[in-house]
């Protein structure tokens, strides 16, 4: 079975997942990325790359951010932007996502930045458009239900590498809802990929995937294990509807035994960075001493993203 | 018309017997084995040389779809596809819509299966009203009307105490019992199985606890009421183990895996390939080699299909919200011949998974077997060709199978049901 994402020449069709991802591939996506950090400083802010491409930011699943930084990427790049919010269209008129797809490539797409609820269904819809003989048409995942969110993973990877220069002498920590996080996912992808040797997890055992091991990771049930010596702090979004329940008890014990506090960073390395994918539960996941303090790099990801999606967008729209 | 099936391969598990032997037929039903009674002159003779002349093979799961997903599938379009899969009897699992659970829509099943005049069906009956689990269905009345046995389909009972009371009302009436277990709180919003795969791919899963924890209650209660129980569909090593103890414990279970679950394990869902998808779970590599040795060794009787016809719309989905299920039909013999081949058992052993056993598990007493008297129900097929699986060849409504585009043994030249060529290739 090929890999889905990339073309007969084993460049970049799609981006779907970071897990299977070549490890030549997401090295090119974040030197790529390097020179347009320096666009958005420049007076004029824009690059002729995707000049006439028509990019549809496909959303089925609410989101701000992650469309608006699509956006101004794809904007950046000279792109028509079209942003549909199917959440609220066509699918609740009983559309499947493969007509929704069709009727958008017959108004000439050439890329789909895609979020969906389930699973797979950027997948679904690369393999549709394969099927279907439509090779120029482009899929991004934008977050997919719990699988995957490729250009998350690349914009953390793309910060570590800011911030740490390699991978390989690093110790990294992901903290939190692994179970439900596309989010974490990705890291892992990208980061065991990348050759870190020691990724760790951790959270309750509630909020962990099963065979969490298999992915490449160590378990720690606590900060005070997991956190010790850690060159980065990933900190993961715990969703409301998941803080009361059979999944945890409450928010407040939450942050009282992950909850990302000053004392318990003391314990990573004194030049460690906490990362965060936002929004952020104040609080909850993390002390605002953490998230406003100077190793916090939460809003310098949110910069790196847009480039990483310049990146992106610009290597898939070349052939 | 008489029909004289000359220079085959004769196997009949029931009967034990493996040899070149001729058959005659008159009247439906089989008057003669190896010799011809006194005065039988055939009407037709059919060559089988090089074929094996087997029983029409027994499906103990095959959804039909009707009444109520015509659109999936009709009686019409899945009868073809049974009888160019041999299949000369059906079991027909209750959820259809309305749910089999009235006396008068078996009969009305019945008869208009019977106005095909293809394969013997053989519903069985929603062991609770509407499959809720919470009242009675009225099963003397529906074995009248036809049923074989009683089952819940895939809505397991909620309340333990009607589940309990169901196997004693039907124990009562030494009437059979088949459950497919799952855990329903374990096995909530999953779609593949827990473990490795769907934790990469991000897939809701459901755990093989879901299915061992429902078996456990099953086997417990079925030997506290003397139910006769069949279990269907396993999916897990473990449950093999509980299955014996409870044999042993002197609890009467019977139970099958579905052909599918003999070739394929989570790793196959590959890039959310929704054909993948199925009830129970495709499970791990290791579980699937447990319940393929166990089948070899006779601690699983039978197999089934569990032929779900699934249209394209509701397949071509994200993998979590396609329809569960595959076509299976014509894909029974095949993935029956391939597993056999895999363990190096004879043909006979193979066969009888699909015929003689499965006869016994749903009480057809008139079919599964060649024995002069029998119902004439005949599959004749070809051993060693290989055919490829296409959307085009399956004549079933559903063209959802993980196993389009393989290579696979055995093809069916002639079905026969009570006497009359029904399907020749």
């Amino acid at each position: 079975m090929r890999n889905p994402q990339l073309n007969k020449h084993g460049e970049l069709q799609h981006l779907l997942t970071l897990d299977g991802l070549p490890r030549g591939i997401i090295t090119q996506i974040l030197d790529t990325a390097a020179p347009f950090t320096e666009v958005a400083e420049r007076e004029v802010k824009k690059l002729p790359l995707l000049r006439g491409k028509s990019v549809f930011n496909l959303f089925f699943e609410n989101s701000t951010r992650t469309r608006t930084t699509f956006e101004i990427a794809a904007k950046r790049l000279s792109a028509d932007v079209i942003n549909l919010n199917v959440a609220t269209s066509s699918t609740k008129k009983g559309e499947t996502l493969l007509d929704t797809v069709d009727n958008l490539c017959a108004m000439h797409a050439d890329m789909f930045v895609v979020r969906h609820e389930s699973s797979g269904a950027p997948h679904l819809i690369a393999q549709h458009l394969q099927n279907t003989g439509r090779d120029h048409i482009h899929v991004v995942n934008a977050g997919d239900g719990r699988h995957a969110h490729p250009t998350q993973g690349l914009l953390d990877m793309y910060t570590i590498r800011h911030y740490k220069k390699e991978f390989h002498n690093l110790t990294v920590a992901i903290v939190g809802d692994v179970l439900h996080s596309r989010v974490a996912r990705s890291q892992i992808a990208a980061l065991t990929t990348l050759g870190v040797p020691e990724v760790r997890v951790i959270g309750p055992r509630t909020l962990l995937p099963t065979d969490v091991e298999k992915m490449g990771v160590r378990y720690c049930a606590t900060m005070e294990e997991g956190l010790k010596g850690v060159d980065v702090v990933m900190m993961l979004r715990l969703q409301n509807e998941r803080m009361n329940g059979a999944l945890l008890p409450s928010p407040q014990e939450f942050f009282k035994v992950w909850g990302l506090t000053a004392d318990k960073l003391a314990l990573a390395k004194p030049d460690a960075i906490v990362m965060h994918p936002g929004p952020m539960n104040r609080g909850v996941e993390i002390d605002s001493a953490v998230a406003d303090g100077s190793q916090a790099v939460i809003l310098p990801q949110v910069t790196f993203g847009i480039a990483v999606r310049m990146a992106v967008m610009s290597m898939l729209g070349s052939h | 018309m008489n029909i004289h099936i000359h220079n085959g391969r004769l196997i009949d598990p029931a009967n034990k017997i493996d040899a070149p032997r001729d058959l005659f037929i008159a009247d439906g039903k089989i008057v003669g084995v190896g010799s011809a009674p006194a005065g039988f002159t055939a009407a037709r003779s059919i060559d089988a040389s090089g074929l094996v002349v087997a029983p029409g093979l027994i499906d103990l799961a095959a959804r039909l779809r009707e009444p109520g997903f015509e659109y999936k599938a009709t009686l019409e379009s899945e009868m073809d596809a049974a009888m160019a899969g041999g299949v000369t009897s059906l079991a027909i699992p209750p959820d259809t819509d309305p749910v089999l659970d009235e006396p008068g829509l078996v009969e009305m099943l019945c008869y208009r299966a019977k106005k095909l005049n293809r394969a013997h069906v053989y519903p069985v009956g929603a062991l609770t009203i509407g499959l809720k689990g919470e009242q009675l269905s009225e099963m003397a009345e529906l074995v009248e009307a036809g049923c074989v046995a009683f089952s819940q389909a895939n809505t397991p009972i909620l309340d333990t105490r009607v589940l309990s009371r169901a196997m004693q009302y039907a124990a009562t009436f030494g009437f059979r019992v088949w459950l497919q277990p799952l855990d329903p709180y374990l096995a909530r919003g999953g779609v593949a199985h827990d473990g490795e795969v769907a934790s990469r791919l991000g897939l809701p899963g459901i755990p093989a606890s879901a299915e061992i924890v429902a078996l456990y209650t099953y086997l417990r209660l079925a030997r506290q009421t003397g139910a006769r129980l069949h279990i269907t569909r396993l999916s897990c090593a473990e449950s093999l183990d509980l299955i014996e103890q409870a044999r042993k414990d002197g609890v009467d279970v019977s139970c099958d895996v579905a052909a599918h679950h003999l070739h394929l394990c989570d790793m196959d869902i590959g890039y959310f390939n929704p054909h993948c998808h199925v009830v129970p779970p495709l499970r791990s590599q290791r579980d699937r080699i447990a319940l393929s040795q166990a089948l070899a060794d006779g601690r699983i009787n039978a197999i089934c299909s569990d032929h779900t016809p699934v249209d394209d719309d509701a397949k071509q989905a994200p993998f979590s919200e396609s329809e569960p299920g595959t076509t299976g039909l014509e894909l029974l013999l095949p993935l029956t011949l391939k597993w056999a081949a895999e363990h190096k058992l004879p043909l006979m052993e193979a066969l009888a998974r699909i015929t003689s056993e499965a006869a016994r598990i749903a009480g057809i007493a008139k079919g599964g077997h060649l024995s002069v008297g029998a119902r004439a129900d005949i599959c004749i097929f070809d051993p060693d060709c290989h055919q490829l699986i296409t959307r085009n060849m399956l004549r079933s409504q559903g063209k959802n199978t993980p196993f389009l585009g393989l290579e696979l043994p055995g093809r069916v030249r002639f079905t026969l049901v009570e006497g009359t060529v029904m399907h020749e290739t």
